[in-house]
């Protein structure tokens, strides 16, 4: 494998070949959509699922064609193409044991790939298509379950037709149909080309199993990735070769809306040895070479006197003067009381009437995404003017729909490839300037060649648009026997979503007060707002988005109120939460796993002083709540322990969801204790993670996880895990030192060891 | 220039001072060695050089010429890098699996060293950041090589994981 071009080939074809079983069908679609096999398989051209997606199946309900969906090779292995993107949320194996359980067929026996695009594939609630909002298996649950009961039901009448007996007298073992009267029987490979070329039964005359009688839903089925991602076999975006490609680096302009001026030193770069072409593109510059390194080290040396943006520029414009500080002192300082989201009681009437009444604000910071594989796109344009482009994105029909709309091209023109993700956290959404497929596309038009493009981590840092920083003003109001009556807090921010669209869509932006809405505690007066405030910096979704502030902010001022009313904040939060059996339940399952709840300070076996901090959220259509248990060690926090109780209502994997609580507090901790996104003059002080610090192995705390199935509604996993443990951290220190913090990340304050 | 890689020799063109990283990567096509930072923070790069792990992207090709340099394609090739491949899938350790060639190079590095590392050293080596958070899980894994494990089961599963990932070209064979 050390010929690139044969790299280049291998994930297009079968190396081994041994070819599916069902490829007349693939054979016969590729020659109706006017492309022979040979050429698919030299991968010049048309995807197949592309093809199968098209055409009949738009009739047909997402989730329904079943062809589309699976092959099943000889050797009884399946590849499925899964209509979400694997990021290490471990949604490949969720699919491989969802549709295995039905269709009855071990789910290491399957190969999973990322769907290409198409309505067949639309299957978050039958309307579209996202990996994200913790969405994947819960809004596809049963869609993806009929999928697997479908193939199965095709499988058998393949068998009943070869083996001349009625489809009732048959039935399944892990891959393969049995007739048990005659003890014969036939694997699905042996079935596949019969079985696939079936017309798909109606969905509701399958019928699904009994979740009693599951095998592999709700079990710590192993990953099917693990042995691809521990030897380096998994295929990224950035890692793509296709033959003839050209390499490409660009340097951003300092500031979001600049443009390209004088370009002072252009001719010396072409000159360079190994460079093929410098571009000037939309507030960048390019270097495409033989090799990245050749064009990042050219490109870095370009010089460039940059331009200011125009003054009716529509996009957003970064000015010169944007500082982080001074932005959050305007919201410091911002006057009015913003539009409700929600409200309860007579929150204004019951604060004047409270015994007493806690005012503070808190604040948080911007963050990037830091997913440790940078960005970059593959992109080549074929002799017909089709284009294909090889990006990491968690909504394949939305980034063709907007190739489509930037380039004019028909959409069916447009071949989406979407690799696996080197983390994501909501870092591949379409964020304009923020993303490099479009500076892919033009640099491959200009040079008619396939260009992959790779942002360095300098200049991702750059144009990385972050989590939104917000400030909250609280005030609420306790009566006489110290429990909370009213809560008012007011989100002075603009939120994700708005921040995104560039513009404000309804009244209130969910995203901005999520977490701060949507409690589930009986305070009878509230009322939840938001204070909008634009920002020339770009935002973007990050893993649990509000949430990921919002439950900080809510949960470390309850324990204010806590502290202020004389109430433990465990037991007030018991208190708040009577007749929620969901939730009391959930928050003693927490205390049983952390060996019961004390707060502290106390001084531990190796004689360090301790305290532990409780915090709960609601987050995604599931239920979490977690404890801590922190020290100072050397003028910084140490976290020891991190307990969480997580009821999602129903599982399919317990092994992935341990891995994605760990994974969430990791990245919990990491904004807490050390993350924050500077920017002075208009840009990021911080370029890399020599600046940019992310949590750091020697940082990281034991986590404890206990999954609680309470039966109800299913919710998600990978981001739900995260919002409660930031406020469980700060509240145990707060605690240990005996003042409030109110802003994270915690690096900004000084504590005493 | 040549470059003695995973036990074989391979021309190389690139100029001297081009970081090893992207030799690898674009001129040799071994793009299971991944590109984080590029200035020795994350540790994705890393690589043995003559067994022990470095951070390919800060390190110049021209110095590693006539050295022995193992990546993770020829990890396997490796008694103590196969031990820690069948660790980490007995493990389950990867998540997006990104950092985790860079993990596993820097792991086998640490066994080669020194087979009963203890927690400090481990501590040491295993530097590499993660920001899916596999911290934990690669603590225990390591801690299991040390002790001796995988077991001769989970040693079983990685050979037949390798089999069929090379039938079914599971990325590249
Ligand atoms: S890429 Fe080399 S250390 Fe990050
Ligand atoms: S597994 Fe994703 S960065 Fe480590």
């Amino acid at each position: 494998m050390n010929n690139p071009e044969e790299i280049a080939t291998t994930r297009e074809f079968f190396p081994s070949g041994e070819l599916p079983v069902n490829l007349s069908r693939r054979r016969f679609l590729l020659a109706s959509a006017g492309v022979s096999a040979g050429a698919f398989v030299l991968g010049l051209g048309l995807p197949l699922g592309k093809a199968r997606a098209s055409g009949a199946s738009e009739a047909m309900a997402p989730g329904t064609r079943v062809p589309a969906f699976l092959e099943i090779r000889p050797d009884n292995r399946i590849r499925f193409y899964s209509p979400f993107n694997e990021g290490g949320q471990g949604v490949f194996t969720a699919m491989a044991q969802i549709v295995g359980e039905e269709m009855d067929a071990d789910p290491a026996s399957f190969i999973v790939d990322n769907a290409p695009t198409g309505h067949q594939f639309q299957v978050v609630n039958g309307r579209m298509r996202i990996t994200g909002g913790s969405m994947s298996v819960r809004s596809s649950y049963m869609t993806m379950r009929r999928l697997g009961a479908l193939a199965r039901s095709m499988l058998l009448q393949a068998a009943s037709k070869r083996l001349g007996v009625a489809v009732d007298k048959l039935d399944t073992e892990p891959g393969r149909v049995v007739h048990a009267a005659s003890g014969k029987s036939l694997t699905y490979g042996e079935l596949a080309p019969q079985a696939l070329d079936l017309p798909v039964p109606a969905p509701d005359s399958v019928k699904l199993k009994n979740p009693a009688q599951f095998r592999w839903i709700g079990k710590p089925v192993k990953r099917v990735d693990a042995y691809a991602k521990s030897t380096g076999r998994a295929q990224y975006t950035i890692d793509i070769r296709v033959e003839g490609m050209l390499h490409a680096a660009v340097q951003h302009a300092p500031r979001l809306g600049m443009t390209v001026g004088t370009f002072r030193n252009e001719a010396q770069l072409k000159a360079m040895k190994g460079v093929h072409s410098v571009h000037r593109l939309p507030g960048a510059v390019a270097v495409v070479a033989e090799r990245w390194w050749v064009a990042r080290k050219a490109v870095d040396a370009a010089q460039v006197d940059w331009k200011e943006a125009a003054a009716d520029a529509s996009a957003r414009v970064m000015p010169a003067d944007f500082s982080t500080q001074a932005y959050r002192e305007q919201l410091l300082r911002a006057k009015g009381e913003g539009e409700t989201a929600e409200s309860a009681g007579r929150p204004g009437k019951a604060l004047d009437n409270a015994h007493t009444v806690v005012d503070a604000t808190y604040w948080s910071q911007y963050l990037h995404h830091a997913q440790l594989e940078p960005p970059s796109t593959l992109a080549r344009f074929h002799a017909d003017g089709s284009l294909e482009v090889w990006v990491p994105n968690q909504a394949p029909d939305m980034f063709q729909a907007d190739i489509a709309k930037k380039t004019g091209l028909d959409p069916d023109r447009i071949t989406v490839h979407s690799p696996m993700l080197g983390g994501f956290f909501g870092r591949h959404f379409l964020y304009g300037p923020g993303v490099p497929y479009m500076q892919a596309i033009e640099l491959a038009r200009a040079t008619g060649r396939p260009v992959k493009l790779i942002w360095s981590r300098e200049q991702e840092f750059l144009r990385d648009p972050m989590r939104p920083m917000s400030v909250v003003r609280f005030r609420g109001g306790l009566d006489a026997r110290g429990l909370p009556v009213a809560l008012e807090a007011v989100a002075v921010t603009e939120g994700a979503s708005e921040g995104v669209a560039n513009k404000r869509r309804g009244k209130v932006d969910s995203s901005a007060v999520e977490g701060l809405a949507g409690k589930a505690y009986a305070i009878p007066n509230r009322r939840i707002a938001q204070l909008y405030m634009k920002t020339p910096a770009t935002l973007a979704y990050w893993r649990s988005v509000g949430h990921s502030m919002n439950d900080f902010f809510y949960e470390t001022f309850l324990d204010e109120l806590a502290d202020k009313g004389g109430q433990d904040p465990f037991e007030l939060r018991l208190r708040l939460l009577e007749g929620n059996a969901r939730l009391t339940h959930l928050l003693r399952e927490l205390a049983d796993l952390a060996g019961d709840w004390k707060r502290g300070p106390f001084t531990a076996p190796d004689g360090s002083r301790r305290a532990r901090g409780v915090a709960m959220a609601s987050p995604f259509g599931s239920q979490a709540a977690a404890m801590a248990e922190v020290s100072i060690e050397n003028g910084q926090v140490r976290v020891h322990d991190v307990w969480q109780a997580i009821d999602p209502g129903s599982i399919v994997n317990p092994a992935i969801i341990e891995a994605q609580v760990a994974s969430a507090v990791s990245l919990g901790l990491s904004e807490t204790l050390l993350e924050e996104t500077v920017y002075e003059h208009g840009m990021p002080v911080a370029r890399n993670f020599d600046k940019y610090r992310i949590l750091p192995p020697d940082r990281m705390p034991r986590v404890h996880v206990r999954i609680v199935e309470s039966g109800a509604k299913m919710g998600g996993i990978g981001e739900p895990p995260l919002p409660a443990t930031p406020p469980a951290v700060v509240n145990a220190v707060s605690h240990l030192i005996g003042r409030r913090i109110r802003s994270i990340p915690l690096s900004q304050h000084e504590f005493k060891t | 220039m040549e470059l003695e890689i995973n036990g074989k020799s391979y021309p190389v063109e690139s100029d001297a001072d081009t970081p090893l990283l992207w030799v690898l990567r674009d001129e040799l096509g071994l793009t299971g060695t991944k590109y984080g930072c590029g200035i020795a923070q994350c540790g994705a790069c890393s690589v043995l050089l003559d067994g022990r792990v470095i951070r390919s992207c800060v390190t110049p090709v021209a110095g590693v010429a006539g050295r022995k340099i193992t990546t993770i394609e020829g990890v396997e090739d490796d008694p103590a890098g196969r031990r820690v491949v069948a660790a980490w899938v007995a493990h389950q350790v990867p998540q997006c699996g990104y950092c985790q060639s860079g993990q596993v190079m820097a792991a086998t590095s640490l066994l080669k060293q020194s087979p009963q590392p203890g927690d400090d050293e481990i501590a040491a080596v295993m530097t590499n950041l993660c920001r899916c958070g596999t911290y934990n899980a690669i603590h225990a894994t390591v801690r299991d090589l040390v002790n001796g494990g995988p077991s001769p089961e989970a040693e079983k599963a990685r050979a037949e994981a390798a089999r069929a990932s090379n039938r079914d070209g599971g990325a590249h064979a």
